[in-house]
Order: C-alpha cells, then sequence, then structure tokens
C-alpha cells in the first residue's frame, strides 16, 4: 500500500538541508586543519556561505513545522523507546516486526521522535549559536563579549557539535537502509510515497 | 645635534654599549665603521658630536652620485678618486655642491642597503636590488609602482627621521592620515588604513593581530641572497700564510680568513614573533649566563596580551662570536687598524680582544670563546604585489608558519586534543557500530525469510 508520508516542502528542506550540513561537515573539517582541499580561504567562504544558506532554510523549517502542526510528530514518546532499541538491537535480525507501526500522522518512531528533537531542538540551535559567535569574532571587542567569551573555546565546542553532526550522519544514512528493502526509505523521502505493509 | 649627543651618551648610543653579530662593535675600530655609523672624521673617542661642523651634509643631499665616503677615514670623504690605471682625478665638488638636493633612493642605500659591511648583509630587505625594484619586488619603491623616495615613509622633520625602532618604538599610536593630516606616515596604515581589504573582506579582520608585512612580505631576499649565518670561530685560517676568501654561488663570501665562514640564503621566509615595535639590547656590559642555547642580542619586545603588539616577521642573523666566559660577557675586539693588536692584521683572537675591550674601559679575563648568537631584524620593505601575498593556509594549517606564535587561537592550526579525541572515537564508532549492525542483518538474512 502506498501512503504519502513527505510533502513536497518536507523533502525540499530535508535534502538541501542534508547537502548544507554534508558541505559545512567537508568544509568544517578542512577548517579544523584536518585535511587540506580547497585551501583554507576557499573553504572558510564555502562554510560561511552554507551556514548563511542554512540559517536562511533553518527558519523556514522551524515556521513549517509550526503552522503544519508536524511539531506534534517531534514529541518524545519514550513509552515504547526501550521496545525499539529491542527491535533494532535483536529484533531486526530475527525477523520480529517493527513495533512502530508508520502513519503519515505519526510517521516518527519514539527513537526518531527523541533523536530528531534533540537534534532540532538543541545540537542545530548549538551549532548555529557557536557558528554565529566564532563568525562574529571580531566584534566580539565591541559587543563588550570578549572577557565572558574564549574563541579556543567556541572554536573547540563548534568541532564538537560537528563530530556529533558527523556520527548523527552516519547512523542516519544506515537507518534508511532499514526498511522493508535497503532503498524504501531513501525512495520514501524522495518521492514523498513509502510502500507500507498494512497492519496485521 | 644636541638630540644626537644625547643619545650617543646614553647607553643606546651606537658608539657606547652596544654591539650585533656582523662586525660586532664599533669601538676601537671607527675609523672603518664610521663610513656610515653617522661619522664625519669619527675616527676615535675624542670625536665631537655637538659640532655641527661634524655632520655629513653631502652623503644624504649629494644628487649626482660623484660623492663618495673614503675608506677607513673615519667616515671623510673621498677627495681624489683613482681609476684603474692608477690615474687620479680629483672629486667635483663644486658639481656636487651645486647640485644638493632632497635624498633619493641612492643616498640612503650607501649605508642602509650596504650595512654590515657589504650589499645585502645586514638587513635581509633592503639591498641594492630596490635601487631599480621591479613591482614584484617592491610595490612602493618601484618606478612601475608607486615609485616612492624613501622619505614618502619615513617622514622628515627638521633632520628627524621616522623609522627608528630600538628602546622606543618607530611608532605610538596607529593613527592615519585619514583620520590626521599631520600624522607622520612611518607604518602602513598611516596610509592604507586599519582596514585597507574590500569591506567584508576577512583580512580586514586580521590587522588588530598580524602585521601587515606577515602577509604581504612572503620571503625577503627575494633578488639578492642575504648573509643569515656568521661563524667568527672560523676566521684566521690561512693559505701560505696569507688571508683568503671563498664564493658561493651568489658570488658573496662563504668563507674569509678576515671574517669567518657565512651562510647566504635567497627568498628566506621570515621568523614571526609578537612585535609592539621596541627591541630590547643586550650590551656588552650585560652578564650572560647561559650560552647553551643562541643568546638573543636583540630581544624582541610583544606578547599576545598587548593590544599594541601585533605578529611581525623578522629576519633572524645568527652567528658566533668571542664571549669571555670569566666575566660572563660578550666583547668587542679590535678588528681594524694598522697595529698589531687588529684582528684583520694579525689574526690574534686574544690580542684583539684584550685591545678592543681596553679601548672600551671594560674588563676581560683573557679567555674567550665563541658563542652562538642571534640578531633580529624587523622586515619591512620588499611589499609584493597583492597577488603574491602569503596564503591563508600558510598560517591556518598544522603545519602553519606560525608555529611558535603562542597566545592567540589559529583556526587549523590549533586543535584540543582531547576533542578530537573523543570526536573522531564518536565518528568512528558510529561507522564501526553501523557496520558490525549491517553484518549482522546480512548474516542473519537467511534465517528471516
Amino acid at each position: 500500500m502506498k501512503v504519502y508520508f513527505y510533502t513536497r516542502f518536507e523533502r525540499f528542506w530535508h535534502w538541501v538541508q542534508a547537502f548544507l550540513i554534508i558541505g559545512m561537515l567537508v568544509t568544517g573539517f578542512e577548517i579544523h586543519g584536518t585535511y587540506n582541499w580547497l585551501g583554507f580561504d576557499k573553504a572558510m567562504q564555502w562554510h560561511n556561505c552554507f551556514a548563511a544558506s542554512w540559517g536562511i532554510l533553518y527558519v523556514f523549517i522551524l515556521f513549517w513545522i509550526a503552522v503544519t502542526g508536524e511539531w506534534k510528530q517531534y514529541i518524545p514518546k519514550l513509552k515504547n523507546v526501550s521496545s525499539m532499541i529491542i527491535y533494532y538491537s535483536f529484533g531486526i535480525f530475527t525477523g520480529m516486526e517493527h513495533p512502530a507501526h508508520k502513519t503519515p500522522e505519526a510517521k516518527h518512531n519514539p527513537l526518531q521522535r527523541l533523536i530528531y528533537v534533540s537534534l532540532l531542538s538543541i545540537l542545530l540551535p548549538f551549532q548555529i549559536g557557536t557558528g554565529i559567535l566564532y563568525y562574529i569574532y571580531n566584534d566580539w571587542a565591541a559587543l563588550g563579549l570578549e572577557t565572558t567569551l574564549s574563541l579556543k573555546w567556541i572554536s573547540v565546542l563548534h568541532t564538537l557539535g560537528a563530530f556529533s553532526l558527523l556520527a548523527f550522519v552516519i547512523v542516519h544514512m544506515y537507518m534508511t537502509t532499514t526498511g522493508p528493502t535497503v532503498f524504501t526509505y531513501l525512495k520514501g523521502m524522495l518521492t514523498g510515497y513509502e510502500d507500507e505493509p498494512a497492519k496485521k | 645635534m644636541q638630540n644626537a649627543y644625547e643619545e650617543h651618551k646614553s647607553k643606546f648610543g651606537k658608539g657606547a654599549l652596544t654591539f650585533n653579530n656582523f662586525c660586532i662593535a664599533i669601538g676601537s675600530n671607527e675609523p672603518k665603521c664610521t663610513t656610515c655609523h653617522a661619522g664625519y672624521g669619527w675616527k676615535d673617542k675624542s670625536f665631537d658630536f655637538t659640532s655641527e661642523e661634524n655632520v655629513d651634509c653631502l652623503v644624504c643631499h649629494d644628487s649626482t652620485g660623484l660623492y663618495e665616503k673614503a675608506d677607513g677615514t673615519g667616515g671623510m670623504p673621498m677627495f681624489e678618486k683613482t681609476d684603474k690605471d692608477g690615474v687620479k682625478t680629483p672629486v667635483d665638488f663644486k658639481t656636487i655642491v651645486a647640485n644638493v638636493a632632497k635624498p633619493k633612493i641612492a643616498n640612503c642605500a650607501s649605508c642602509h642597503f650596504m650595512g654590515g659591511g657589504g650589499d645585502a648583509v645586514k638587513h635581509g630587505d633592503l639591498d641594492s636590488s630596490l635601487l631599480n625594484a621591479s613591482r614584484s619586488l617592491d610595490v612602493h619603491l618601484s618606478k612601475e609602482g608607486a615609485n616612492f623616495t624613501c622619505q614618502r615613509c619615513h617622514t622628515t622633520e627638521n633632520h628627524q627621521i621616522a623609522g627608528r625602532s630600538y628602546s622606543t618604538p618607530a611608532f605610538e599610536e596607529r593613527t592615519t592620515l585619514i583620520e590626521n593630516d599631520m600624522a607622520s606616515r612611518i607604518t602602513c596604515e598611516s596610509c592604507h588604513t586599519a582596514t585597507p581589504h574590500k569591506t567584508g573582506h576577512k583580512a580586514n579582520d586580521h590587522t588588530d593581530k598580524v602585521a601587515c608585512q606577515t602577509c604581504h612580505i612572503p620571503a625577503f631576499a627575494r633578488e639578492k641572497a642575504t648573509e643569515m649565518y656568521w661563524d667568527w670561530s672560523q676566521a684566521g685560517k690561512l693559505k701560505d700564510g696569507k688571508p683568503y676568501s671563498v664564493k658561493n654561488e651568489f658570488g658573496t663570501n662563504s668563507y674569509a680568513s678576515l671574517k669567518g665562514s657565512f651562510d647566504w640564503q635567497k627568498n628566506v621566509i621570515p621568523e614571526y614573533h609578537w612585535y609592539s615595535g621596541s627591541m630590547d639590547y643586550l650590551l656588552l656590559t650585560d652578564k650572560v649566563e647561559d650560552t647553551s642555547k643562541p643568546v638573543e642580542i636583540t630581544k624582541i619586545i610583544g606578547n599576545a596580551n598587548d593590544p599594541k603588539a601585533r605578529i611581525m616577521p623578522f629576519k633572524a642573523h645568527r652567528g658566533k662570536q668571542p664571549f669571555d666566559p670569566v666575566n660572563k660577557t660578550f666583547v668587542a675586539p679590535h678588528l681594524y687598524g694598522k697595529d698589531d693588536t687588529a684582528y684583520w692584521k694579525n689574526f690574534d683572537w686574544q690580542k684583539a680582544i684584550k685591545a678592543g675591550q681596553e679601548y672600551m674601559g671594560l674588563p676581560y679575563s683573557d679567555e674567550y670563546t665563541f658563542v652562538e648568537t642571534v640578531y633580529y631584524y624587523p622586515i619591512t620593505h620588499m611589499v609584493a604585489p597583492k597577488d603574491n601575498t602569503v596564503a591563508c593556509a600558510s598560517c591556518h594549517s598544522q603545519d602553519s608558519l606560525l608555529k611558535n606564535i603562542d597566545g592567540v587561537w589559529i583556526p587549523g592550526r590549533d586543535s584540543e586534543g582531547f576533542i578530537d579525541t573523543f570526536g573522531w572515537i564518536l565518528v568512528f564508532g558510529s561507522l564501526a557500530g553501523v557496520l558490525l549492525h549491517a553484518c549482522l542483518r546480512i548474516m542473519t538474512r537467511n534465517k528471516r525469510k
């Protein structure tokens, strides 16, 4: 049964955000000194460009989530988290049925809710905040921030956020393969439609 | 002349207790050194700095190029010139005097490009290649560039010339001509302001910590090699009882019996240090306890916490020179002269040091050794065109040019070790976790069907 899960704008913001986050990871780790590819100045220009674009997008995402009522999808439901953990740790290997039934009204399983709400409300604002402070470093003195902030720790915290995002991207990409077929979820995020087995 | 006299009297006066690791010290060697070290008949201690008649006007104001100093006369002019065939012609002072003018680069060059006894020895950013500089060598002095004279930046006022940077900074306030018409022009910022780049360009954000020179002078001695290492301990070797010299690929001395061995380098990447505009000087009377590492004869003053300090490029001239290990002081050998104590006559350090110290009124224990030293020169000339600046990644990378710069966080160079360790464990742990999970899924695939 084909079910329409992801509207056009949702797919748009997801993929643009994915592109921008990966772009910021690639350029950010070059700025961090991990490798030398684009050159520090180019890496920094692209990083700032991606960051500004994403900042704008993020406002639209929050607006969309708020006005469409999609925010309900992000309310953590702790009740079934343990069964999700059991499913991914054991059940997935033994052919256990997925404990959360996916509907357009509740398309995130309890684990997803927890992860996505943390991402949207903690990690992303954290990266935005440390990123903006990093960016306006030269105005710290004028803003009276130079005694309270240290460039080192802003930089270190921003890097820590980047490591967390990179870890998220790795796990998130892997999790897309855990559907009924390896590409079910990926196809769903591309077309909006997913083949959802009817509930037994 | 009151100023020069006062300065001479103070310990920083050039004839007094300062020294370097080139020709070491002026005292007892006056007739030779004072060709440039501002003398006009300064042959010995009796020279009168208060007399205006002892000021050489023509060395700065001759525009004919006919005026020259005679060697070994304490800075007196050459009165007649001898050509290859030994024919002597008197110098035409009438023409010289009739053509006095404001100084040209060549006037300043006769001393400032030739310091340390020859072209390109001392500074590294001042040598004869600047007399006809291409724009790629120096955007300011080049005729295709700004076509400046030296005093376009070294503002003069009643013969006081801006730019000295020894005990007092060359400038105290970073004012620009944009803010104040009467500002002197000795800094880059005087004309270019503190935000000289395009609005929004990140380089404008660097000017509070990084001197313009650091990015805009990617290397010094770009056309002529400069002398980087002078080892006096090798001096005195003779061939058939006679002094000799050996040339290197640059046509300069890699060895000279009179002076020791040399290392010359071209296109030298500077050393970088925090610099607030002044230097501390070691004196011949200062006791030096630790000679295990090169002793800093000039000590660069500045640190990251001084809001006036910038990261600045330097030429570090290193060498080995005589030292009194008992008195723990550096010594001033008597090098030049016709007497039997002069080193360049007799190659006897013991006699030369004894005579030099005695002349200066300084003690000597009769023991000497050679000690490694370093002498710093700020690099500020030879500003390259803007498409030839130091790339961002030259400093913002693990292999940063600013390796030894502390007190400032440089993105790309700096990281906090444990955060990186934790971060990579997180990333590779996640990767390993999902790979393991994937393997298990593949292995259990048949069971599920």
